[in-house]
């Protein structure tokens, strides 16, 4: 059987276990190999490998039907992976399910956090270096450049980005419904621990003007602010200093509140005209829940956050349905224009279709 | 078609659009949770060109700006409004701002056209040919356009407000400005209004004091009334007194006495010693 046809092969988080995915990951060393050992496939006309941390993906144009099998060979070889351990793994799509999938993926419809957008860029960046190398074509190209367009209308159409899912985000998100932008606004970090540092990771990521970092041991304050690029101060005079921070980050393992409602009403009269937001992420709690009762005073706990991220991840998952429905529509309209030029391509002269397998302008 | 060529026709026809503002806001948000600017703003825009038609050509029938009795002094304070968040409304990033102003507008045009006594008497010349007069009037009117947007601003302001301290950020309480941005707005707002409105006095002081008997007393206290309260309201927001919640309940306030002020400022026109001239509505 000879059917030149579209195909992805790989696997990703929702067919492997992380410990597999572990094995299957490609570091850049071994996906520029691939690429090499891929290129000599006699009809392997077209191909992208997409290498995230959940999934690994080679989209590809192909001549036959069996070329899908030995882009597959190829890549157990590298990776020293038993074909028939992968098989149980395997993900693979072809021609209209294979440009479907593509279109979910660029859309993050199929990431393992439902909308998220860094897929986007990655797979986005794949292509890029793919058609750097000349190793795509007019039907990837086209299939890769709408896949784009319709993550995009995905994103505009749908409810399906909307809302942060994760603690730190949805932190910062609610910072940013009380200050607007981010530039202006002094983050204060009580203690270090792993959840204060990733959200004081996001508010950095989202531009906060200034981050200071107050622990019990200092050495630690000042290790983790030269990792923020932020500073620290000595933890007794948090609360003397209170009134300079537009957004407090309690996340000490402290046994009872450190931060009292007499020393935050004492803080608001420095500062009666601007919100002061607390974000209280240790357990036991850091912040006095009395401080909430306060004018301009917005306290926010572990279990408020969490719940926001849970109906947010609710809303997006109830857009999936209109999501699929929209790229779907498009992936069928996306193959009826790319099929036809499939089967002119491979009925053409292999120098004919290496003409059109050049980088798009 | 001829009705529409009249000025209730074209400020009717601004109505419904600012209605379809209202509509388009309120149906976006629940069926599809998200607001949609460009047609927002469209829509207002061409809402406005109706009613700046209709008061174009309602000015041009009594001739002078129309604020003549109380359907024009809801229709101007509903167009100054417009006016402004158009001005502003891109600056401020906010299409619910564009929203509410197109529900006050709506509410505003819809209950001055529904109430016919408020356009049973048109008042031409009404400020006898004096430019100044005209200039003193239409300035306090438009501030009190601005005291309408503010009070939206303000209404967003404990929207917001409640929205966080509730916990509950979704849903269209997600398309709110920050609170940090509505408080900047409804200041600037703020001093704005008492501006405008004290460029207003002052023009209309100078001509006072030339003819003590050209203004109506009550009509003078109920604006001086407004302008006071506006001005001890931004001092207090100024000193920071008076700061979050108690500075938009207080600027809600504030344009509920600008609106209720209209009534008194309307019935001085109608003084035996004003000079009027009884027209017949138009059909």
């Amino acid at each position: 059987m000879s059917q030149p046809n579209v195909f992805v092969v790989g696997a990703n988080h929702h067919v492997a276990p992380i410990a597999v995915r572990e094995r299957l990951t490609l570091n850049p060393e071994q996906a520029t190999g691939l690429q090499h050992d891929l290129a000599g496939i006699a009809g392997l006309k077209e191909f992208t490998i997409v290498n995230t941390c959940n999934r690994i993906e080679i989209y590809g144009v192909a001549a036959s039907s069996d070329v899908a099998a030995a882009v597959q060979a190829a890549f157990c070889r590298r990776q020293r992976f038993a074909t028939e351990e992968f098989e149980q793994f395997r993900l693979e799509l072809r021609n209209q399910s294979a440009v479907g999938h593509l279109l979910e993926v660029a859309a993050g419809l199929d990431s393992q956090m439902v909308g998220e957008t860094e897929i986007f860029g990655q797979v986005k960046e794949a292509y890029a270096a793919a058609q750097e190398r000349g190793l795509t074509g007019p039907v990837l190209n086209r299939i890769f450049q709408k896949a784009f367009q319709s993550a995009k209308l995905a994103r505009s159409q749908t409810g399906i980005t909307e809302g942060q899912i994760s603690v730190a985000n949805v932190a910062v998100e609610l910072a940013a419904n009380i200050f607007g932008n981010l530039e202006q606004t002094r983050v204060l970090l009580l203690g270090a621990g792993d959840i204060g540092e990733k959200t004081a990771k996001a508010f950095r990521s989202r531009g906060a003007g200034s981050l200071v970092v107050a622990n019990r041991r200092m050495e630690r304050a000042m290790e983790l602010a030269s990792e923020l690029g932020a500073s620290a101060l000595p933890f007794g005079q948090h609360e003397g200093r209170l009134g300079e921070f537009d957004i407090v980050v309690g996340s000490t393992s402290a046994p009872e509140t450190v931060v009292s409602a007499q020393a935050t009403t004492a803080a608001m009269r420095h500062r009666p005209a601007r919100p002061l937001f607390f974000i209280d992420l240790a357990l036991p709690r850091d912040i006095d829940p009395a401080v909430a009762t306060l004018e301009n005073v917005f306290l926010y706990n572990l279990d408020d956050l969490a719940k926001i991220a849970a109906e947010n991840l609710t809303a997006r998952t109830a857009e999936i349905a209109k999501c699929r429905a929209l790229l779907g529509g498009r992936a069928e309209a996306l193959w009826q224009h790319v099929a036809p030029k499939l089967t002119g391509g491979s009925g053409g002269s292999p120098g004919a279709y290496e003409a059109g397998r050049q980088p798009a302008p | 078609m001829l009705d529409l060529l009249t000025d209730r026709g074209w400020l009717w026809t601004a109505a419904l659009f600012y209605l379809a503002v209202f509509v388009a806001g309120t149906v976006g948000l629940l069926r599809h949770g998200r607001r949609a600017s460009s047609l927002t703003y469209a829509l207002m825009l061409v809402g406005y060109a109706f009613q700046l038609a209709g008061l174009s050509l309602r000015g041009k029938a009594v001739g002078g700006c129309p604020l003549g009795n109380q359907f024009e002094l809801f229709q101007f304070t509903a167009w100054s409004a417009t006016t402004l968040y158009l001005m502003v409304g891109v600056t401020f990033r906010s299409s619910m701002l564009g929203y509410f102003t197109g529900c006050l507008a709506a509410v505003l045009s819809l209950i001055s056209l529904s109430v016919p006594a408020w356009d049973a008497t048109r008042n031409t010349k009404l400020f006898g040919g004096n430019p100044w007069i005209e200039f003193h009037a239409a300035l306090a009117l438009f501030s009190y356009g601005v005291f309408a947007l503010l009070a939206l601003t303000s209404v967003m302001f404990l929207f917001r407000n409640y929205s966080l301290k509730v916990k509950r950020v979704g849903g269209w309480f997600s398309f709110l400005p920050s609170i940090l941005e509505l408080e900047v707005i409804g200041l600037r707002l703020l001093v704005a209004a008492v501006t405008i409105l004290t460029a207003s006095l002052l023009v209309g002081a100078a001509w006072w004091l030339r003819d003590t008997a050209s203004a109506n007393l009550g009509k003078i206290l109920v604006t001086v009334a407004v302008w006071a309260a506006a001005l001890v309201v931004l001092g207090l927001r100024l000193g920071g007194r008076l700061l979050a919640r108690r500075f938009a309940w207080a600027c809600l306030a504030l344009f509920a006495a600008a609106l209720l002020s209209l009534g008194p400022v309307d019935s001085s026109r109608h003084q035996p010693a004003a000079k009027v001239a009884a027209l017949q509505p138009a059909p």
